[in-house]
C-alpha cells in the first residue's frame, strides 16, 4: 500500500490539517473528518486560568487514540522559544516526540527565519525529538535540515495563510530530488488544485490549515482537499504525459473515414 | 503567598503551595497541561513534590487550535 511514512510510523492520509480558524470545535472536528487527516497540528499556549474550569477542550474533540498530534511553535520568533514551547509540548502530550518546528523571522509576512530555525533543529534532533521542519524553498537549507537529522522538511508553498499557492515548484521540484526524506509543501496551498499540484510535483504530503478553514464551506473544502492529495498522488505515480506543443497523433483511427 | 502565573499576579492565602495545590486551587486538575516553574519543566510526576514559594513564576499551558 502507498502510504507516508514519518518517523516509523505510516499513514494512509497525506493530507495534514491544522486546527486554528475554526468557527467552533464541532466544525474543527467535521472538517478533520472530511479532511481524512490523521495528523493535526495544535499549538502551544497559556491555560485560561480562573473563570471557565469546565469549559472544553481541543484535545477533547480530537481524541488522541484516533489522532496523532503535531504540536507546533507557531508564534516563535527564535529558537530558544521554539525549543522551549516544543519540550512543553512533550511534557503535556505524555512524551510524544513528533513535532512541527517553525521560525518565524517577520509578523506581517510570517516568513520562516531560517538561521534560528537550523539551530533549533539541531537542539531539538539531539534532544531526541521527530522534528518535521516548516522552511523556505530553498534547496540547500532543505539539505541541511536533512543532514541535520529532522525526519520531514515542509517548504512553503507561498505565505502563511496567503492562499496563493505554489509560487515557485522549481524550486520545489529541485528540493524533493535532493531529498531522502518526506518533503511536504506547508502553507500557502489556497485551493484543492494548488494541492494536487503538489502531489504532483512529487510532494510526499500537503499540510494546510487556512484553505480548509477559511472556505466559505470549510467541511466541503477538506473533503475536496482528500480528494485532490489523492488524485495528485495517483497522477504523479502514474507519470503524466510528456508536454508538447502540438502532437500530430489524434486519440481516433486516422484510417476508415467516410469519403 | 504571590506568584506571577501565565504573566499575571495572584496572591494565595497560604503559606505552603505544592504545584498539585495549586493545580486544584485555580481547578485545572484532571487537565492536560504542562507546567515551567522559573523556567524549568515540572514534570507530572513531581507535581505533588514539587513545593513552591513566594515569587516564583510559573507558565501553564495547553494544546488549542493552531496551523
Amino acid at each position: 500500500m502507498d502510504t507516508l511514512n514519518i518517523a516509523g510510523k505510516s499513514y494512509h492520509s497525506r493530507l495534514l490539517v491544522g486546527t486554528g480558524k475554526y468557527k467552533d470545535f464541532t466544525e474543527t472536528r467535521a472538517a478533520i473528518d472530511a479532511s481524512g487527516a490523521q495528523i493535526v497540528t495544535v499549538a502551544i499556549r497559556r491555560t485560561n486560568i480562573g473563570q471557565n474550569a469546565g469549559e472544553a477542550s481541543l484535545l477533547d474533540y480530537l481524541p488522541p487514540e484516533e489522532f496523532t498530534y503535531l504540536p507546533n511553535t507557531a508564534g516563535c520568533y527564535s529558537a530558544d522559544d521554539a525549543v522551549r514551547t516544543l519540550r512543553l509540548a512533550r511534557e503535556l502530550l505524555d512524551g510524544h516526540k513528533l513535532v512541527k518546528l517553525e521560525v518565524l523571522g517577520d509578523p506581517r509576512t510570517l516568513y520562516p527565519n531560517m538561521i534560528e530555525t537550523l539551530k533549533a533543529a539541531e537542539t531539538l534532533v539531539k534532544d531526541g525529538f521527530d522534528v518535521m521542519v516548516y522552511c523556505s524553498d530553498d534547496p540547500i537549507i532543505a539539505k541541511q535540515l536533512e543532514d541535520i537529522g529532522c525526519c520531514a522538511v515542509m517548504p512553503l508553498a507561498s505565505l502563511i495563510g496567503s492562499g496563493m499557492g505554489i509560487l515557485n515548484p522549481w524550486n520545489l521540484q529541485i528540493i524533493i530530488e535532493n531529498a531522502n526524506i518526506p518533503v511536504l509543501v506547508d502553507a500557502g496551498v489556497g485551493t484543492a488544485s494548488d494541492a494536487a499540484i503538489a502531489m504532483e510535483l512529487g510532494c510526499q504530503g500537503v499540510l494546510m490549515n487556512t484553505a480548509i478553514a477559511a472556505a466559505r464551506d470549510p467541511i466541503l473544502m477538506a473533503s475536496a482537499m482528500k480528494r485532490a492529495v489523492e488524485a495528485g498522488r495517483d497522477a504523479y505515480l502514474a507519470g503524466r504525459m510528456p508536454k508538447k506543443l502540438y502532437s500530430a497523433a489524434p486519440s481516433s483511427p486516422t484510417s476508415g473515414m467516410i469519403e | 503567598m504571590h506568584l506571577l502565573i501565565n504573566g499575571n499576579s495572584r496572591d494565595f492565602d497560604h503559606s505552603s503551595l505544592t504545584v498539585e495545590a495549586l493545580v486544584t486551587l485555580l481547578g485545572l486538575q484532571g487537565k492536560r497541561l504542562a507546567i515551567e516553574l522559573n523556567g524549568d519543566i515540572v514534570p507530572r510526576s513531581a507535581f505533588q513534590a514539587t513545593a513552591l514559594k513566594a515569587g516564583d513564576k510559573l507558565e501553564i499551558v495547553g494544546a488549542v487550535g493552531g496551523g
